[in-house]
């Protein structure tokens, strides 16, 4: 903020303040021209309205200056009119930090001790799993649930179907950076007659009974333009994480209708990175649990 | 005292005081009726629906903006057309000009009701309506602006009565609040953007946030409390010094206390403290109100055993120094740290709006009512008293549940385990929250209970047999 501005905020707020203190001080002196307690102003309004001329309550005067006088101390204590920072030196962000740091100082040997072990072993511990559980409450449930179960767009950690790669390194990157998986749309240049097709074959893929013809059909589509990243079986590719199309788990919903748009509209997920938010020892932690999950 | 020229009741435009009357509480009704659904939705979320128009998310600001304005604003239009005139011995400055205040904000109310379902909004709280709503609402204002000043500036009494100050203060600073905060570049018909970046516009937001419930919720009902309380305790006000030092100080400090919305957020550090400190001093202003207001009936104290109306008031008053006493309190940061974002804040508002805004609302349309309508008093006497007991039960119920219910949440969030962990996920304290949703639910239900026994007797009243009805005919044009 400029100096200009600072003066600016300075002078219009302590000009607000010390009229109200100009004010009560001015309005409680008696003056000898008015009316008194007891009697009335002298004015009257639509017949009846008259006024009292009362003193200021004593007690509520002091409310008054009480808390003229508190914010006297507080803003030579904190930073509160432009650019001065207070005696205290207060931020809020220094408050965080502090607070931040006393967390690290009582918790950090924890996390600490746990990010020793490798990740498979912390997956038996139960007491580092009871951590991680409540980790992943606050962290993780909104989007993949309490019991982890997922929800459409958002995969289920609790099965046997990655699509990044189960193994400990590969869940701990996840968590730490984050996935951003994205089918294109296909649904340009492509009619009605072809999607039936090629969904057909899809479905297919994952166990169902489908139209032979338009299977046939369907395949060859396939492998010109899906095979690239989804594999010439449908198997998937991890390090794309494009999805297994055989194992009848469909993150997108497994309806033909969900099956259709996902071909013709493509979808877009993305796992947010969370280094920055939990930290390595954490993420570890969180790895644990997760793998634990599916073991 | 004043010589009264015309000296009856002949002089005064009343149609536009019925029009608004009538309809605060239609509208009351309204706004309610969508309040109490959403709360239920939040204990039975299934009843939605899953109909887009009637989600929470889009009902919540229906229900705000028509308590707020159509209510509330209703409320204030009537009770300042009367009160102006009244304390101004003038009939109002042009009747053409208060029909088209009352025309346009009916228009205003519609297009919001019809708006707001569609998910139509600028997603600013309590300023969601869009663009060309909001020029209407600006011509609306002015003209109401017009009409209020030019009569106070044809009055045929010399002082200006306190009541005036407060709806003029009230009208002049939501003027500038409206047009300060609705600037926006339209990109659609119903589509625009704020023309304020990030945190400025945070902050623009609730510097009219927190105004709109200075100005709009509290001077202007204030100034509805300086008629209609010594009116019906037939009591002088209590201290004319008073008025003057809280109106001042009232009316400047809370300009400053809308940052304490923004505690521990990326408004710069000073703000925040400022927006605390200014909050503070506001107390023994707005205590200022209540004194005055309270200390009037001193001397008329047994009046209370008797009259509902005078109950409402002296209710409405109690619940204002609550507010305003917890509201300075919330803006402390280290309580604000706790209560912010929980149910806590809606019990707050919900104390000052229900207690506060609504009851004395309540008194005001029950003291006019027969008044312009020519009626000796409200049908049902015995009614109003069994409203104020019903809505006071309402008030209590909300109010506790949501205090109850918010320092629990925010004692839940910040709850850790042995390791550091939260103790709680944030779904966990939701559900912790369920029966105190259903006891706000039933708050809600016993408050419109309320409002339509009012509804009831006001209808009661104007459908009156004739010979009920007082000797003045209809007044006739001045």
């Amino acid at each position: 903020m400029s100096n200009a501005w600072s003066i600016y905020i300075i002078v219009f707020s302590l000009v607000n303040i010390l009229g109200c203190l100009w004010l009560i001080r001015w309005t409680s002196k008696k003056r000898t021209d008015e009316a008194g307690q007891g009697d009335v102003t002298g004015h009257t309004w639509d017949d009846t309205l008259q006024e009292y001329n009362n003193p200021l309550p004593r007690w509520w005067l002091w409310l008054f200056y009480l808390t003229i006088i508190f914010a006297f101390i507080y803003m030579v204590l904190y930073p509160t009119v432009g650019n001065y920072a207070g005696i205290l030196g207060w931020t809020q962000t220094g408050q965080y930090q502090d607070e931040m740091d006393e967390a690290e100082k009582s918790y950090g040997v924890i996390f600490k001790a746990y990010a020793a072990k490798p990740v498979a072993d912390l997956a038996k511990d139960p007491q580092a799993m009871d951590s991680g559980y409540r980790l992943f409450l606050n962290n993780c449930a909104t989007c993949h649930g309490s019991d982890a179960g997922g929800l459409a767009g958002y995969p289920n950690l609790a099965d046997k179907a990655w699509l990044y790669g189960g193994t400990p390194e590969a869940i701990k990157i996840s968590i730490l950076e984050g996935r951003n998986g994205v089918m294109p749309p296909m649904g340009a240049g492509m009619n009605e007659q072809q999607l039936e097709t090629i969904s057909a074959y899809v479905m297919s893929l994952g166990g169902r009974e489908m139209d032979d013809a338009k299977v046939a059909q369907g395949k060859t589509q396939f492998d010109s333009m899906c095979s690239a990243c989804h594999g010439a079986t449908g198997k998937g590719n991890q390090a794309l994480g494009a999805p297994d199309l055989t194992d009848n788990i469909w993150l997108y919903g497994g309806t033909p209708g969900l099956i259709k748009e996902s071909i013709q509209k493509g979808r877009s997920g993305k796992m947010p990175a969370h280094r920055d938010l939990l930290g390595e020892e954490k993420a570890h932690l969180l790895a644990a649990y997760v793998y634990s999950l599916s073991q | 005292m004043q010589a009264e020229p015309g000296s009856s009741a002949q002089t005064y435009n009343y149609k536009v005081v019925r029009q608004f009357a009538v309809m605060t509480v239609v509208w009351g009704v309204v706004g309610m009726l969508v309040g109490v659904l959403i709360a239920a939705q939040l204990v039975w979320p299934q009843l939605n629906f899953d109909i887009p128009w009637l989600t929470y998310s889009r009902l919540r600001p229906l229900h705000t903006n028509a308590v707020i304005f159509a209510f509330g604003g209703s409320a204030l239009f009537a009770s300042s057309y009367y009160v102006v005139q009244r304390t101004c011995q003038v009939r109002l400055f042009s009747d053409k000009m208060a029909a088209f205040t009352f025309w346009g904000w009916t228009l205003v109310i519609v297009a919001a009701a019809i708006t707001l379902p569609l998910g139509i909004t600028s997603g600013k709280e309590y300023a969601e309506l869009e663009w060309p709503i909001d020029i209407l609402i600006t011509l609306v204002w002015v003209t109401y602006a017009v009409v209020f000043f030019g009569t106070i500036v044809k009055r045929q009494v010399k002082h200006i009565y306190v009541a005036n100050w407060f709806f003029g203060a009230f009208i002049l600073t939501v003027a500038v609040l409206h047009v300060v905060n609705s600037a926006a570049v339209p990109v659609s018909l119903w589509k625009s953007y704020s023309a304020y970046p990030g945190t400025i516009d945070a902050m623009v937001q609730w510097w009219y946030g927190h105004n709109a419930v200075g100005f709009f919720l509290t001077a202007g009902f204030l100034g509805m409390m300086y008629y209609f309380v010594p009116k019906q305790a037939n009591r002088p006000i209590y201290s004319y010094r008073l008025s003057v030092v809280h109106f001042w100080s009232l009316i400047s400090l809370y300009m400053w206390a809308g940052p304490h919305h923004l505690q521990y957020t990326a408004l710069p550090d000073w703000g925040q403290s400022l927006g605390m400190v200014f909050s503070l001093i506001l107390l023994a202003p707005s205590w200022g109100g209540m004194i005055n207001g309270v200390m009037t009936l001193s001397g008329a104290w047994h009046k209370l055993r008797s009259d509902p109306i005078l109950k409402f008031m002296i209710v409405s008053l109690s619940f204002y120094g609550m507010s305003t006493f917890e509201g300075p309190m919330m803006a402390i940061k280290t309580v604000n740290a706790l209560s912010h974002y929980t149910d806590w804040t809606i019990g707050h508002v919900h104390s000052g709006a229900l207690g506060w805004v609504g009851f004395i609302t309540m008194g005001c349309i029950y003291f006019l009512i027969p008044k312009v309508f020519n009626r000796e008093r409200m049908y049902s006497i015995k009614m109003i008293d069994v409203h104020l007991w019903v809505a006071t039960i309402g008030v209590v119920f909300y109010i506790t549940s949501m205090w109850i219910a918010g320092v629990m949440q925010g004692l839940m969030w910040r709850e850790v385990n042995a390791d550091g962990t939260l103790a709680y996920s944030f779904v966990q304290s939701l559900e912790a929250t369920y029966p105190y949703y259903v006891v706000r639910f039933l708050g809600g239900l016993l408050y419109l209970a309320g409002m339509l026994m009012m509804a009831w007797n006001v209808y009661m009243t104007i459908m009156r047999p004739s010979q009920d009805r007082l000797e003045t005919a209809e007044p006739a044009q001045a």
